[in-house]
């Protein structure tokens, strides 16, 4: 972590994916909101690389980044005559106070607090060559129980979202 | 104690930060979407705490189970697709009925 590639690049991308979270903030389209949570999602992609947390940044890329961003871009089309702009309620001053608390609360809390941090060459010796082996080796061990409901869970979610927007044609239905 | 090189503090006032955005959108923001992409960003900042404290807590390291908190992202990312499916469902649903996604305007229960 004391080579300054790694010092730059994590600048640069904090820089990047905050920037991206407050342009969705302040975005006036929604169409555009999308785009900048995007960039956000592949800025903290880098930022889980600088960790090297390889298969993670990876998974990122692909479900956040690729799926999660087609089905938005599916929710706004398939919305027409909603409102398109990405305007804000009645709640933006409690929820500026209410963000603005969190954010300085748990940043102070995480520069004062003396973590017991691994640091130079420990850092160095503690990374494993490559990530997907070894969380394979606890998915499919340690924590075969959380994968197995999480499995469950997926499957479920697809049947409901199939169910929920499936469009029931009888004769009850009166549109 | 923000110096030059890179600790674990420095990613967790990066993760602080897009929580906070990500709070501050899914309060107040009006389309559903919107709030939805709040609450990606709020599941993200999460994720980058957890991928920080394992690679820099030396008390995960010991216990020879260093890649925990990569498994624990995994299952954080397959509860956020899942939401997001049925969420982005119940908005397609909830505008097909009421013809507006507006949080505000959908008022079914007031009294």
């Amino acid at each position: 972590m004391e080579s300054p590639g790694i010092i730059i690049a994590f600048w640069v991308l904090a820089a990047v994916t905050v920037g991206g979270c407050l342009m969705v903030l302040v975005a006036r389209n929604l169409l555009h909101a999308l785009v900048f949570l995007v960039l956000a999602f592949l800025g903290m992609a880098g930022l889980f690389v600088t960790l090297s947390a390889d298969f993670i940044a990876v998974a990122q890329i692909l479900i956040y980044a690729g799926s999660i961003a087609v089905l938005m871009v599916f929710a706004i089309m398939l919305t027409p005559l909603a409102a398109r702009d990405n305007a804000n309620s009645l709640y933006l001053l409690p929820a500026l106070a209410a963000g603005l608390g969190i954010a300085g609360l748990v940043s102070v809390v995480a520069v004062i607090t003396p973590w017991s941090e691994l640091k130079g060459d420990a850092l160095g010796q503690s990374d494993p060559v490559t990530t997907v082996s070894a969380i394979g080796d606890l998915l499919l061990g340690r924590y075969v129980l959380p994968f197995e409901v999480a499995s469950i869970l997926l499957f479920f979610a697809l049947l409901g979202a199939i169910v929920l927007v499936h469009e029931r044609r009888g004769p009850r239905e009166g549109s | 104690m923000l110096g030059l090189s890179v600790t674990l503090a420095h990613y967790l006032v990066v993760s602080a930060l897009i929580f906070g955005i990500g709070t501050v959108i899914a309060l107040s923001k009006r389309n559903a979407v919107a709030v939805l992409m709040g609450v990606e960003l709020m599941l993200n900042a999460v994720n980058l705490t957890l991928i920080a404290f394992s690679r820099f807590s030396s008390a995960f390291g010991q216990n020879g189970q260093p890649l925990s908190g990569h498994v624990f992202v995994v299952f954080v990312l397959t509860v956020a697709a899942a939401e997001a499916a049925v969420a982005l469902a119940m908005a397609v649903l909830v505008y097909r009925q009421r013809e507006t996604v507006d949080l505000d305007r959908i008022n079914l229960l007031r009294g």
